[in-house]
């Protein structure tokens, strides 16, 4: 069950436009570890089907259940931003998190045995770096609230046009 | 070493066993990858003069310097054994993740040896290497093969190059299929599957190293911004689907077994038309920011519910060829050969071939008795539901699919003796592999490209058609420049194919598609990449030598002049209408272009290659063994 509605901004991808390229997780991984390995990517590419094809990061679930799963306390969710930020000195990599994310969207790193979650690039000045390398404008930065009015905006305007 | 791992894995089937191969870094600056360096193991690890179906053709994977990069359309691989259908080097190319992960495995390459006495799939899980039973992966098609190996590694992040029934059952241009992509041509599914070998699975969990990260992340993001561009508009909104009516316009469209240059229905199998009815979403292979794959879906009629990705190639192959104007039996039948894992050029035309051989009368409605058909069908031209079931037929070798699974070359010899007919004069292939969607008679230094095809008829090996189509040389007549048009365009093609790089990103580096547009923005990318100082000259040199271990192979192997011909139609039959009425390449005129071709390449009138120029390309080991 997804369990939340939040107020969070999050990476939405919208299927239609993703073509699976992967650029995302390139940029991702090249940003985060300096190297070209998509597995390290935060965010993923999914081909669930032969035309279903998705890109998921963290989604900033509010009450986020990857953070109450933690038995560490080592997921601090920003009550402003809703990223969830993973602090490597109270982190196992014991993955009760990554059970816990409805959304598949958290991993360990072999190397480091820590979690990795999507942070929305948030030290970089011009925000995430996968939505301004995605070449299809498949990715963006919004809330699901945006998101809902973007889709009724849309419904509106095709009823209009019939 | 950057950019490369230095090392190719070997497995012999037979002895269930592994071993790892140290190449110097010489070895990469001379054959890059691709088909380039899938040609060069092929010539390393071949049992000479062996039979392509022997245990002794080895599969070959090289692939490319930029798999695994951002490197827009870089993740491509080149895959080459000796091929069933020509007897020559068979070298393919597919994209998508496959070799991305072979490549964050830690491999440069893969040699599989030798045969198996059981069914297995290989499990290339980084370093360690695991030979498994495939029983059950057995009649599966090419993407449910996929998804059953996922499941049975219990990982999402498997990807497999694999053969479907129609490889198992050694359907001659059966091929491997790898993310719904396909190494297409010359027939590597029945090389995998005389070798009994279904599928080969990698988990690579490693990055890849290049020398300048920064660099080529930086060329990698113009690139990619260009890519979205008027450049491969074409390409995005269309996809290939666009060249039936450009190439009807021309009158070159091959129509019902290349009989004629123009379809009178080809508005309705156009991509234009497909875009409208039956385009469900665009996709990519990874690591490609153009997305060009249309797939496309039947809505209505018998064979609603089929879907797959329709290129130009398997189009024109199924519809106009087969006279067949109902785009949902084209589709099908493209669906039939993509999940059954074989060449839908291949099979396309011969199909046409056995469409025109029953209108001629040499077929009769009994010859085509079979499970579906008790009484036997009339596969007519334009009858869809015969096209269909032909497909079918071929995949499981059935019935008249038993012979027709051979190819055009071999099912018209097989028919001329049994029935003393004349098909051989209707059997459109090039050293036996069929032709590709471009009548040559109209085209006329592409039709030396295609003769001169070292692995048949090609259309991705020379790319001659360019100059013809655009109007830089006169298409209809000949001249004494051909030879080197066609020199030229071949070898320029052969650096994409040897790096690779997709040819659809040709104009995306500064606008102009050429070598001078190109070449020194692909020196920047490898530079970045693996820290050498590559030039404009070096460049350029790995279209030369790629072409060259090519046909150092095919000489080999006993080629001679007499093999770079044109099917028996296109030496004596003119196009009928159109705007390529009256074309024809009469045999004295392929003489003189083969001169001129063999002249400009620095080869001998007999085409073969002399010592001291396989030398001055660094080839010396290739000159001891068949330079003359």
């Amino acid at each position: 069950m997804v369990t939340s509605t939040s107020k969070y901004k999050y990476i939405a991808c919208d299927p239609a436009k993703c073509v699976g390229c992967q650029l995302c997780e390139y940029i991702c991984s090249y940003t985060k570890n300096g190297d070209y390995n998509t597995y390290r990517s935060r965010i993923r590419t999914v081909r669930a089907e032969e035309v279903l094809i998705t890109a998921i990061a963290c989604h900033t679930c509010e009450d986020a259940p990857c953070v109450i799963a933690c038995t560490t306390d080592a997921l601090i969710q920003d009550p402003v931003s809703g990223i969830v930020r993973v602090d490597p000195s109270r982190c196992d990599g014991c993955a009760w998190c990554i059970e816990a994310c409805d959304f598949g969207a958290i991993s360990i790193n072999p190397a480091t045995k820590l979690a990795e979650i999507c942070d929305q690039c948030e030290t970089m000045e011009d925000g995430p770096q996968c939505v301004i390398w995605c070449p299809k404008d498949a990715l963006e930065l919004t809330t699901p609230e945006l998101r809902a009015q973007k889709a009724r905006r849309k419904l509106a305007s095709e009823e209009a046009l019939t | 070493m950057y950019g490369y791992s230095g090392k190719i894995l070997h497995i012999d089937l037979k002895e269930k066993k592994n071993w790892v191969e140290e190449k110097p870094e010489s070895f990469y600056k001379t054959y890059i990858g691709g088909v380039s360096m899938a040609s060069r193991l092929c010539w390393e690890n071949i049992e000479v003069g062996c039979d392509p179906l022997s245990p002794g053709n080895p599969v070959c994977i090289a692939n490319g310097i930029f798999a695994g990069t951002p490197v827009p359309v870089g993740g491509k691989y080149g895959l080459a054994s000796k091929s069933p259908l020509t007897g020559f080097i068979g070298d393919s190319l597919s994209g998508s993740w496959f070799t991305i992960a072979l490549k964050r495995a830690g491999w440069d390459g893969v040699v599989v040896h030798n045969s198996s006495d059981d069914w297995v799939y290989i499990f290339i899980d980084d370093d360690r290497i695991q030979i498994r039973d495939a029983k059950k992966l057995l009649g599966k098609g090419t993407f449910a093969t996929e998804e059953a190996i996922r499941e049975e590694l219990g990982d999402d992040q498997v990807r497999s190059a694999t053969i479907g029934p129609a490889g198992e059952n050694l359907v001659l241009f059966g091929n491997v299929t790898n993310d719904g992509r396909q190494a297409g041509r010359t027939g590597h599914g029945a090389v995998w599957g005389s070798k009994k070998l279904k599928a080969i699975s990698v988990r690579g969990t490693h990055g890849v190293k290049v020398a300048d990260p920064d660099t080529l992340m930086k060329l990698s993001f113009e690139i990619t911004d260009a890519a979205q561009g008027p450049h491969t508009s074409k390409y995005r909104m269309l996809g290939t689907a666009t060249n039936v009516l450009n190439m009807n316009k021309i009158g070159l469209l091959p129509t019902r077994n290349y009989q004629q240059g123009v379809f009178e229905d080809a508005e309705m199998v156009s991509g234009e038309y497909l875009d409208e009815h039956h385009k469900v979403k665009v996709i990519a292979c990874a690591q490609c920011p153009i997305a060009c794959e249309q797939m496309s879906a039947v809505r209505d009629g018998p064979y609603a519910g089929a879907m797959t990705g329709i290129e130009y190639e398997c189009l024109y192959a199924v519809s106009s060829n087969c006279g067949i104007n109902d785009l949902r039996a084209a589709i099908k039948m493209i669906e039939i050969c993509d999940q059954g894992g074989m060449d839908a050029m291949s099979c396309g035309v011969t199909v046409s071939w056995t469409m025109e051989s029953f209108e001629r009368g040499v077929f009769k409605k009994e010859d085509f008795i079979c499970k579906k058909y008790p009484e036997g069908f009339e596969p007519y031209f334009g009858n869809g539901e015969a096209g269909v079931t032909l497909c079918e037929l071929i995949r499981d070798r059935e019935a008249i699919g038993e012979m027709l699974s051979l190819g055009t070359k071999r099912a018209s010899k097989i028919t001329d003796e049994e029935r003393g007919s004349e098909t051989y004069k209707w059997a459109m292939n090039i050293k036996g592999l069929e032709n590709p969607g471009y009548d040559a008679r109209g085209l006329k230094t592409f039709s030396v490209g295609l003769a001169t095809g070292t692995r048949g008829g090609c259309h991705n090996r020379s790319a001659a058609y360019d100059p013809d189509i655009k109007g830089e040389v006169d298409r209809f007549t000949i001249d004494d420049t051909r030879g080197e048009v066609a020199r030229s365009s071949e070898e320029y093609a052969a650096v994409y194919d040897a790096l690779p790089l997709c040819k659809f990103i040709r104009r995306c580096f500064t606008g102009k598609a050429d070598r001078a547009g190109a070449w020194p923005m692909i020196a920047d990318l490898i530079n970045a990449t693996t820290g050498w100082d590559f030039t404009y000259d070096d460049v350029d040199a790995i279209g030369i030598r790629a072409h060259t271990i090519k046909k150092a192979f095919n000489i080999r192997e006993g080629w001679t002049r007499a093999d770079d011909t044109l099917p028996y139609r296109w030496l004596h039959d003119k196009i009928p209408e159109g705007a390529s009425a009256g074309c024809v390449i009469p045999e004295n005129e392929l003489e003189q272009l083969l001169d001129m071709y063999y002249a400009a390449k620095g080869w001998t009138n007999d085409g073969l290659m002399p010592k001291d120029l396989l030398v001055s390309l660094g080839m010396e080991d290739v000159a001891e063994e068949i330079g003359v």
